[in-house]
């Protein structure tokens, strides 16, 4: 069997609207890793020793297994103990926790980078600890992790290719299902592969444009 | 927790433990290969060879292993390639992880000072000797802690071949979380011996680092 690309726009919509889907899980990922990341980073950082010690037992078994297995266990977990969510929500939730908790390595890292005096002068001009970290601490230490947490998200957008395999439509799957029914595997393949590029590359330009701003209100 | 169920069937995980630990070396290998190949045309004196090492960088790096995974061996038979699913996933592994390598390899070459050369040239070395005797040995010295980030990456990205259907760990898990229904007792399993595998990688990797530091 030979390539035949011709057969691509009869099928282009299916996989238009799986990019669609792809972009959205990005993007709805990307945010709950972000705000995931703050909250595991404080947490490491200042929550009681109770409490910090579960958090870190978590962070341990995010880093040290593959995304396929968490996302698994998520999925079939979740059901196990009666909730019963949508394939698309517990792969959201899946990347987002993964990606959480590599955002939070880079965020501890910036939090600390910010100077101690930041801290104090906001805690002698009678900010609470919680209002000095959120006002002021955690936005300086934010503003230094975008060209990390940037690269993060790129490598965000390749792993969402992974839900696939707990059946959410995005653009894989909607790729394997037009194959079901051509079986034309190279075109479809490569097809999506083209669309995941191209948006890898939109996000590399907003990255860039995104780094350079910060670059210049230095 | 279901313990009985657990230490029933967690000889196939051990089984598994080792598809995953022989595809993580065989994958490894390959992708040393390819990373140093890349790196060698990307740092190379010849604009195509630049272009094409940029090309394969960009293009392994900007879409899924998981894509590239279903290319090789599902769209391979098209085009004349047939694989078995634990080949093509070496295969396909290793280029992946090979794009990211060359990134590693090439950044541990060109932070070694220019100086270096330009004094082994001087001292009547030739280029290549100057390469191979001068700049890699300082080079590769670098290199260890970056590289060992990609293999602890590599060993985890192992896991997509589950999607071919190789019988490695995440497969084992997932057919029996179907099976069996326990979803939390297996994943215990898996991970387990993933951080065990990863732990023992990591160690050994701190250790060469360690080793070849001059101080």
């Amino acid at each position: 069997m030979g390539l035949d690309f011709s057969i691509i726009p009869k099928y282009l919509d299916v996989v238009l609207l799986g990019a669609a889907w792809t972009m959205g899980i990005t993007v709805a990922s990307a945010i709950l890793s972000f705000f995931g990341g703050i909250v595991f980073a404080v947490v490491a950082l200042y929550a009681p020793w109770i409490i910090r010690q579960p958090f870190r037992l978590i962070e341990w078994v995010f880093m040290g297994t593959p995304l396929l297995l968490q996302l698994f266990l998520i999925y079939f977990g979740l059901v196990q103990i009666g909730i019963d969510l949508p394939a698309f929500i517990a792969g959201i939730i899946g990347l987002g926790l993964h990606f959480a908790v590599y955002n939070s390595e880079l965020i501890q890292t910036a939090i600390l980078a910010v100077d101690k005096g930041q801290m104090e002068a906001a805690r002698t001009l009678g900010l609470s600890r919680g209002e000095a970290l959120r006002k002021v601490v955690i936005p300086q230490a934010v503003r230094a992790v975008i060209p990390p947490i940037g690269n993060n998200m790129i490598a965000l957008l390749k792993d969402s290719a992974l839900v696939s395999v707990i059946g959410v439509s995005e653009l894989t799957l909607s790729a394997q299902r037009v194959i079901g029914k051509t079986y034309r595997p190279f075109e479809f393949y490569i097809l999506a592969a083209a669309f995941y590029y191209v948006i890898n590359l939109c996000m590399e330009w907003v990255q860039r444009k995104i780094e350079r701003r910060i670059a210049i209100s230095r | 927790m279901d313990f009985e169920l657990m230490l029933k069937v967690y000889p196939f995980f051990l089984e598994a433990a080792w598809t995953t630990i022989l595809l993580s070396v065989l994958t490894a290998i390959l992708g040393l290969t390819c990373g140093t190949l890349g790196a060698a045309a990307r740092l190379s004196r010849f604009a195509a060879l630049r272009f094409l090492g940029a090309a394969y960088v960009s293009l392994f790096r900007g879409t899924p292993a998981l894509i590239q995974l279903f290319i090789l061996y599902f769209g391979g038979p098209q085009i004349g390639i047939q694989l078995d699913a634990f080949e093509a996933g070496v295969i396909g592994l290793g280029i992946n992880a090979g794009a990211y390598m060359t990134e590693t390899i090439r950044g541990g070459v060109i932070s070694i000072d220019r100086g270096q050369r330009e004094a082994a040239r001087t001292l009547g070395l030739s280029s290549w000797q100057a390469t191979y005797k001068i700049i890699l040995p300082q080079a590769a010295r670098l290199m260890v802690r970056p590289l060992g980030v990609n293999l602890n990456m590599l060993i985890k990205a192992t896991a997509l071949v589950a999607a071919i259907s190789v019988i490695e760990l995440t497969y084992t898990a997932q057919r029996y979380i179907g099976s069996t229904y326990k979803p939390f007792e297996m994943f215990l399993l898996a991970g387990v011996l993933y951080m065990i595998i990863i732990y023992v990688v990591g160690r050994g990797v701190a250790w060469l680092d360690r080793k070849v530091q001059i101080n």
